[in-house]
């Protein structure tokens, strides 16, 4: 009897491993790949924010441009706009930056409005600085003038 | 009135009677050590970060904000603390600004901005008294680190060297026309020239 018992302890135990075994799967490949769900794998060190001032080239028309320089410590709330001190209309001249876009003066119906939008006021919403590292997630994006290159290619 | 300050100066210009020469001078020199050494310690100790933020109007707003900021924890770990932006290094100019703020102290004893409500109601004021007087010192306390002929524009990004090499080089702007609300959140900027 008390073998028996021994038996099973050990049968159980074995198979609780295996079940713990299996469990423990390996994480899915996201921005950090590697290690497994129960792991706790080393974050990896934040990277520059490229300040090259340079425009960058937008995938399509409607894109937001993204932000070519830091904008840390930028405020941005209810009191004041950080960005709207260079890239507003009556800013942009002097500071020589880009004007914000005449959608941001209006309304969602497209009708103008004398100042900058509620809704389009948040912007880090849609525009956002990038970091000088690689795409974190490879993609097989393809720009609409290489889609219409292969297509006219095509027999 | 005007006899009794003729008596007080026949007695001063009387030699003393009871007390020799050494222990009048010797006496009056460490008493002075005594007296300007007290101020100048009692002066420096309201001089600090910990005085500062022994108030709570200070501890939980301004020094909240600064906590956020490069000027309080950055890749080098040079900080600044309160007294190093707010109160200018040089002897004169600091009693000066110790002086006006006496107002302070008012402030501080009838509860002008004990609430956080109280205090973002004052806080346009409170940042146009900064402004103001960064602007009329030609931003004399960024310049007690930020020194304009020390920076090298090579290791500035293009904007900033934009600016830094003509409007500040000219002397036609001053650091704080354009670098408000670096180390505080900023009231409300409505009407504020430039934003």
């Amino acid at each position: 009897m008390n073998k028996q018992l021994l038996i099973a302890a050990c049968m159980g135990l074995m198979a609780w491993g295996a079940v713990a075994a299996s469990l423990d799967a390996p994480a899915p490949d996201g921005r950090r790949p590697g290690g497994t769900i129960a792991q706790e794998t080393q974050a990896e060190p934040i990277p520059k924010i490229e300040n090259k001032d340079l425009k960058r080239l937008r995938n399509y028309p409607e894109q937001p441009p993204t932000i070519p320089h830091k904008i840390d410590g930028y405020q941005v709330n209810t009191q004041s706009n950080k960005c709207l001190s260079c890239h507003s209309r009556t800013n942009s001249a002097k500071a020589q930056a880009p004007m914000i876009s005449i959608t941001h003066y209006m309304d969602r119906d497209g009708q103008p409005l004398a100042t900058v939008s509620p809704r389009r006021y948040f912007c880090e919403q849609c525009h956002v600085p990038q970091h000088e590292t690689p795409a974190a997630i490879p993609n097989t994006f393809k720009d609409i003038d290489k889609v219409l290159e292969e297509s006219a290619a095509k027999p | 009135m005007w006899s009794l300050f003729k008596s007080y100066w026949h007695i001063l210009r009387k030699p003393s009677v009871h007390y020799s020469l050494g222990f009048l001078t010797l006496g009056g020199f460490i008493a002075g050590i005594i007296f300007w050494g007290g101020f100048n310690t009692a002066l420096e100790a309201t001089n600090t970060e910990q005085f500062c933020i022994s108030c709570h109007e200070m501890r939980d707003n301004v020094y909240v904000e600064l906590k956020d900021t490069i000027h309080y924890s950055n890749r080098s770990g040079v900080r600044a603390t309160c007294p190093d932006c707010h109160v200018p290094h040089n002897w004169t100019d600091k009693i000066a600004r110790k002086m006006q703020a006496s107002k302070e102290v008012w402030g501080k004893i009838f509860g002008t901005i004990n609430t956080r409500e109280k205090f973002i109601a004052h806080r346009r004021e409170l940042a146009e008294h900064e402004w103001e007087r960064l602007k009329a010192n030609d931003s004399l306390e960024c310049r007690n680190c930020h020194n304009f002929d020390f920076m090298d524009f090579t290791r500035q990004s293009k904007r900033a060297v934009k600016q830094h090499s003509t409007a500040l080089a000219s002397g036609e702007a001053t650091c704080i026309d354009c670098h408000k609300g670096i180390a505080h959140q900023l009231p409300d900027m409505k009407g504020v020239e430039g934003w």
